[in-house]
C-alpha cells in the first residue's frame, strides 16, 4: 500500500505492506538509521520518534497509522553544525555512551521537556524516562543532561 | 603538557557528534546490493535427540532462497566453535569440552539453540520459510539445575558427570592450619544470580562473498574482530585469514556478550559463500535473550578465619559455576583465572584456598559478562568480611582497616597467584566515608526507624585484574592467544595524525581518549587526531576490547608508537638542524637544539619526512608511521571503596538507595568525565544484578525471563544519582600509569548493596535479586543476625 507522510519537514510516499512499522518505514524505505530497533516490544525506546507532537514507539506504530502524519526523526532536529538543545545537553553531560539508545532517549526526553512546563525536577525526569532503556550510562547523566536541557529549551 | 585537550581533561567526545545526530553506523545499518535475509529456527527444548530436519516445506516457501541445516555446514567441513582457554582439574587432567557445532546437528541442548537457518528475498519470507522448517526430536529430561548437575543425566556424550572441570587455586593445607588455629569463621553461603548482559544493540551480522577475489567481508557486532576472524578462519575453517575480513563498526554495548564468536554470524558469512549473495542478520531481543551468552550463575560456599583481634587467618571458597550447555569462548577462564585469583581482595589473608567446579546444564552458555569472574569474587570476599564483623562485634570499617595490605607492603604477592603492584587501600575507603558521612549514620538510622523504615549501610572494597594480559603469563596457564595489544600512529604529510587501534570502542570513547594522548604527547591539536578501529583490513592482528584493557594495553602500544615517531622525528630534526641527535629536545609540539634558538614544529618534521629533500635518506626511511605492540608486564589492580546507604520499607520490602558512594584507584586519569561515566554504567548494573536481574530457567529449561517484561532491567526511576571520585596511585608499570574504569562500578557495587540491605533489616542473607517480595520476606522471617557496631552509636 502506499502512505504520504511527512518526515523531517519533507513529504514523503512509500510502498509499504500492510504489516509494516513506522519503524520500517523510518529505517528501511527512507533509509533514516537513526532510529533504532533494540527490542521489538515496545520495551526499550530506542525507536522513539515524534508523530504529530507525541513520541510514540516507531516499533509498535503500523505504517499505516502514520498515512497522513507529522513525524520527527532525531534525524530532523538538529545537525552538527546546529544542534537541538537537547542534542547538546547530551554531548556536554557525556549522557551516551555507545550511542544506540540516545536517539531515541534524546526524542523521548524533547517530548518530556515540551510537555513539562519547566517544572521537571531530578524525580520527574527519572519518571518521564521509565520507557527509555540505556545498558551504558546507568542514567546518572542523562537526567542531568535533560535538567540542563529545560534549561535552554 | 597540560591542556584543554591534554591528559586529564574533561573533553566532550569527538565520536558524540555522529551519535546525537543519529548518524551512527551500525550493523544493522548496513546494507549490501542483493542481501537476502537469515533467519534462525531455534530449539524449542532444553534437551532433544533430532531425529531429523524436514526442510522441504520451508524450501518451498515463498522467497526462500535456501534452507540449510547443521548438516551441511559438517558437509562443507564447517568446524566447531572452540572454547580458547584451557583450564586443568585438580588430577591435572585437560578440562572437558564437548563438541559445539554452530548449527546443531545430532542433538539440541538448550532452548534457543539454532538447528537450521533459513535465508530470504526478504526478512518476512525467511520467517515464514523458518515456521515451515520440521524438526523431529526425541525430548529428553533436561538438566537445569546447578546444585544437583553432577549427578543428573548426563548430557553430552563426552563429558562425565556433566563436568567441564574441577579446579583449584592456593594451598589446602596452610588454609585448613589457619582455620584449625582461628578465634572465629564466618560462613556465607552464596547465589551469584544468573544475567543477561542486554546491550541495547542487539547482536548482528551482514556477511558478503566476493566471489571473483574468493573473500569474505563480516560486518559484525563484536569487541574483537581480529578474534573473531582467527577463530572463524583458524578453527571454523570459513576461509583463511587473508581472505577474510572483519568489521565491527559503531557498537551498541557489550559488556562482553560480544567478545565471543557464535553460531550465528558463522552461519552467515558462510551462508553468503553458499548463496553467492550478501546475508544479513538481526537478533530479535527474544533472541538476545535465549542466544547471548549469559553471565555469573554461581553457588557459593566461603569461609573466613579470623584471630580474636580480627585478623584475617584463612579464606576457603567452594563454588560451582554454570558453564550452560557448552563452553562459550571464553568461558572456562571466568570462573578460575578470573575469579580465584582475586580473592585476597584488599587484604593480607596469608592462606587461601579456592575449589571451583564448572558444570554443564541445559541453559544457554554462560561466559564473561561486565566484571566476569571478579564480581563474583568481590562479592564472595565482601561479603565474608561484613558477616565477620557482625559476627564479632567489630564495625566493618574498622575490621577492613585492620587488614588492609598497607601502601608500603607493595608490590605485594597474594597467595593466589598475582602480586599487586601499587595501592592505597585506606584512602579511598577514608575518602568513601567522608563522602556519605559515616559518622552521620547513627542519626539518620534513628530518623528512619522512627518514621517506620529500616535503614542500613554497606560497604564493598574491591579489586580487580584488569590490563588483560601478560601474554606468557596468561598462556602458561591456558589462554590459546597472546593478550598484548597493536597500535599504529600515522603522522600524516602536513602534521595531523591518524591513529589505528586494535583495541574497540562500544561505548568506551576511544576515538577521544586515544586522540588526547595523542595531542598531549606530540603536540598535534586535538582536532586533527583521528581515531580508527574495529576493522581487521585496517589494523594488524589485535586482541580487540574486554577486561578493562583498552587504555592500559591499548593506550600503551599507542605510547609506545608514539615514542618511536618521537626518536624518528629527533633524528630528522637533528640532521635539519644539524645538530648531534642526543641534543634534540621534544616538547609541547617542538623539536629544540638544547641551549640554542634552533627548532621546527612537528608539522615541519613531518612535512620533511614525505619531501626528503634536506633528509638522510642513506641512513633513514622517509615517512613517519610507527607500529608498536605492547605486551603488558604485569595485571593492573584498580581497586575502591564503594558504600552503599538505603532504607527498606518493611512493609513493602521495597528498597530505596538514598546514597551510593564510589571512590576508585584506576591510577591517572585521561578523560575524568568518561571515566565517570564508565562508573556510573557499572554502578547500574552491580545495581542491577542486587537488586532487579535474574536470568531464570523453569524445570524443563524454558527461560522464563526471556523479555523485557519478564527480565528487569535498571530503569531511570530504579537508580539514584551516585557520587563518584578518585584516588590515585599510578600504575608501576606502564606508561601511562593507568589501570582501567570499565568494570569497576559491577564490580564493587553489588556487595556494598547486599551489605546495605542485610544491614538494614538485621539478617544475614538475602537472596539476589532483592526483589520487594525477596525483602519482605527476609524482613518478616528475620533470623536476628547480629547487628554491627558503628561509630557514633
Amino acid at each position: 500500500m502506499d502512505i504520504t507522510l511527512t518526515v523531517n519537514g519533507a513529504a514523503k510516499t512509500v510502498d509499504v505492506p500492510d504489516n509494516a512499522l513506522l519503524v520500517d518505514v523510518l529505517r528501511e524505505s527512507l533509509g533514516l538509521t537513526g532510529t533504532h530497533v533494540g527490542c521489538d516490544t515496545s520495551q526499550c525506546g530506542a525507536c522513539v520518534v515524534h508523530m504529530n507532537g507525541d513520541a510514540v514507539k516507531s516499533c509498535t506504530v503500523l505504517a499505516g497509522q502514520a498515512d497522513g502524519a507529522d513525524v520527527t526523526t532525531i534525524e530532523g532536529i538538529g545537525n552538527p553544525d546546529e544542534l537541538h538543545p537537547m542534542q547538546e545537553a547530551f554531548r556536554d553531560n557525556h549522557a551516551l555512551q555507545c550511542g544506540f539508545c540516545t536517539p531515541g532517549m534524546i526524542m523521548s526526553a524533547i517530548d518530556l521537556v515540551q510537555k513539562g512546563g519547566g517544572s521537571l525536577d531530578e524525580a520527574t525526569v527519572r519518571d518521564g524516562l521509565e520507557g527509555n532503556l540505556c545498558r551504558c550510562t546507568g542514567y546518572h547523566n542523562i537526567v542531568k543532561a535533560v535538567l540542563a536541557a529545560q534549561a535552554n529549551m | 603538557m597540560a591542556s584543554e585537550t591534554g591528559i586529564g581533561a574533561s573533553v566532550k567526545r569527538k565520536e558524540d557528534a555522529r551519535f546525537i545526530t543519529g548518524a551512527g553506523n551500525y550493523t544493522d545499518d548496513i546494507n549490501a546490493r542483493g542481501q537476502t535475509y537469515a533467519v534462525f529456527v531455534r530449539s524449542p527444548y532444553a534437551r532433544a535427540i533430532i531425529n531429523g530436519v524436514d526442510t522441504t516445506a520451508a524450501a518451498a516457501t515463498d522467497g526462500v532462497v535456501a534452507v540449510f541445516t547443521g548438516a551441511d555446514l559438517a558437509a562443507d567441513e564447517i568446524g566447531d566453535l572452540p572454547c580458547g582457554w584451557l583450564v586443568k582439574s585438580k588430577d591435572g587432567s585437560d578440562m572437558v569440552a564437548p563438541p559445539h557445532p554452530p548449527i546443531a546437528t545430532q542433538a539440541v541442548n538448550y532452548v534457543g539453540e539454532p538447528y537450521a537457518v533459513v535465508i530470504g528475498e526478504t526478512l518476512e519470507a525467511a520467517k515464514n520459510g523458518a515456521e515451515a522448517v520440521d524438526g523431529d526430536f526425541e525430548v529428553l529430561p533436561a538438566v537445569v539445575d546447578l546444585a544437583t548437575a553432577a549427578a543428573a543425566d548426563q548430557i553430552h556424550e563426552s563429558v562425565p558427570n556433566n563436568q567441564a572441570y574441577d579446579w583449584e587455586l592456593g594451598d589446602k593445607a596452610a588454609t585448613d592450619a589457619a582455620f584449625d588455629s582461628a578465634h572465629h569463621v564466618a560462613t556465607v553461603d552464596i547465589v551469584n544470580n544468573r544475567l543477561i548482559p542486554n546491550a541495547i544493540e542487539p547482536r548482528a551480522a551482514l556477511g558478503e562473498y566476493d566471489a571473483a577475489a574468493g573473500t569474505y567481508t563480516l560486518h559484525t557486532t563484536s569487541q574483537n574482530p581480529h578474534l573473531e576472524r582467527l577463530v572463524l578462519a583458524a578453527f571454523v575453517n570459513v576461509a583463511p585469514e587473508a581472505r577474510l575480513r572483519v568489521i565491527s563498526p559503531d557498537v551498541g554495548g557489550g559488556f562482553g556478550s560480544k567478545i565471543f564468536v557464535y553460531s550465528e554470524e558463522t552461519a552467515v558469512i558462510w551462508a553468503a559463500g553458499k548463496v553467492r549473495r550478501p546475508v544479513k542478520w538481526c537478533a530479535e531481543r527474544a533472541e538476545s535473550f535465549l542466544a547471548d551468552a549469559h553471565g555469573r550463575d554461581h553457588l557459593t560456599t566461603a569461609q573466613l578465619a579470623l584471630d580474636a583481634d580480627g585478623k584475617f587467618l584463612g579464606l576457603r571458597v567452594k563454588t560451582k559455576a554454570n558453564m550452560g550447555a557448552y563452553l562459550s569462548t571464553f568461558a572456562s577462564s571466568v570462573p578460575t583465572y578470573l575469579y580465584g585469583t582475586l580473592m585476597a581482595g584488599q587484604y593480607k589473608t596469608p592462606a587461601i584456598y579456592v575449589e571451583v567446579q564448572s558444570l554443564y546444564t541445559n541453559t544457554a552458555p554462560v561466559d564473561a559478562y561486565r566484571g566476569a569472574g571478579r564480581p563474583e569474587a568481590t562479592y564472595v570476599v565482601e561479603r565474608c568480611v561484613e558477616t565477620a564483623a557482625r559476627e564479632m562485634g567489630i564495625d566493618p570499617a574498622e575490621l577492613r582497616r585492620r587488614n588492609f595490605i598497607q601502601p608500603g607492603d607493595f608490590p605485594y604477592d597474594t597467595p593466589v597467584a598475582l602480586t599487586y603492584d601499587t595501592g592505597d587501600y585506606e584512602a579511598s575507603l577514608d575518602k568513601a566515608l567522608g563522602h556519605i558521612d559515616y559518622a552521620g549514620f547513627g542519626v539518620r538510622r534513628e530518623a528512619s526507624e522512627s518514621a517506620g523504615k529500616k535503614r542500613g549501610i554497606g560497604f564493598s572494597c574491591y579489586i580487580e585484574a584488569c590490563g588483560l594480559a601478560p601474554s606468557q603469563v596468561a598462556i602458561s596457564l591456558g589462554a590459546g592467544v597472546g593478550l598484548f595489544e597493536v597500535g599504529e600512529v600515522r603522522v600524516d604529510v602536513t602534521g595531523s595524525v591518524t591513529v589505528v587501534t586494535g583495541s574497540h570502542s562500544h561505548g568506551q570513547s576511544h576515538e577521544t581518549t586515544f586522540a588526547q594522548i595523542i595531542s598531549d604527547k606530540l603536540g598535534v591539536p586535538f582536532e586533527n587526531v583521528t581515531v580508527l578501529h574495529g576493522d581487521t583490513g585496517r589494523s594488524d592482528y589485535a586482541l580487540g576490547t574486554y577486561g578493562s584493557r583498552s587504555l592500559a594495553v591499548g593506550g600503551s602500544a599507542i605510547i609506545k608508537a608514539t615514542d618511536k615517531i618521537i626518536a624518528k622525528g629527533k633524528k630528522i630534526a637533528a640532521h635539519i638542524l644539524e645538530a648531534e641527535e642526543d641534543q634534540v629536545d621534544f616538547e609541547d609540539g617542538t623539536f629544540t637544539v638544547v641551549d640554542s634558538n634552533q627548532s621546527l614544529t612537528f608539522g615541519e618534521v613531518a612535512f620533511a619526512a614525505y619531501v626528503p629533500q634536506n633528509y638522510p635518506l642513506q641512513e633513514l626511511e622517509p615517512g613517519l608511521s610507527e607500529k608498536a605492540f605492547y605486551d603488558p608486564p604485569n595485571f593492573t589492580y584498580p581497586a575502591g571503596a564503594h558504600i552503599c546507604e538505603v532504607e527498606v520499607d518493611p512493609d513493602t520490602g521495597v528498597v530505596d538507595i538514598v546514597d551510593f558512594v564510589a571512590v576508585d584507584d584506576f591510577g591517572h586519569v585521561v578523560n575524568p568525565m568518561i571515566v565517570e561515566g564508565q562508573v556510573h554504567g557499572g554502578l547500574a548494573q552491580g545495581i542491577g544484578q542486587a537488586l532487579l536481574e535474574h536470568g531464570v530457567y523453569d524445570n524443563s529449561g524454558q527461560l522464563v525471563s526471556g523479555s523485557y517484561m519478564d527480565y528487569t532491567m535498571p530503569r531511570a526511576d530504579d537508580l539514584p544519582s551516585f557520587t563518584v571520585d578518585t584516588t590515585v596511585t599510578p600504575c608501576t608499570h606502564n606508561p601511562l600509569g593507568v589501570k582501567g574504569c570499565g568494570e569497576a562500578g559491577a564490580i564493587g557495587s553489588t556487595a556494598a548493596v547486599m551489605n546495605a540491605i542485610t544491614d538494614a533489616l538485621g539478617v544475614a542473607s538475602v537472596p539476589m535479586p532483592a526483589t520487594p517480595e525477596t525483602v519482605w520476606r527476609a524482613a518478616s522471617a528475620r533470623d536476628q543476625a547480629p547487628k554491627a557496631p558503628r561509630e557514633g552509636e
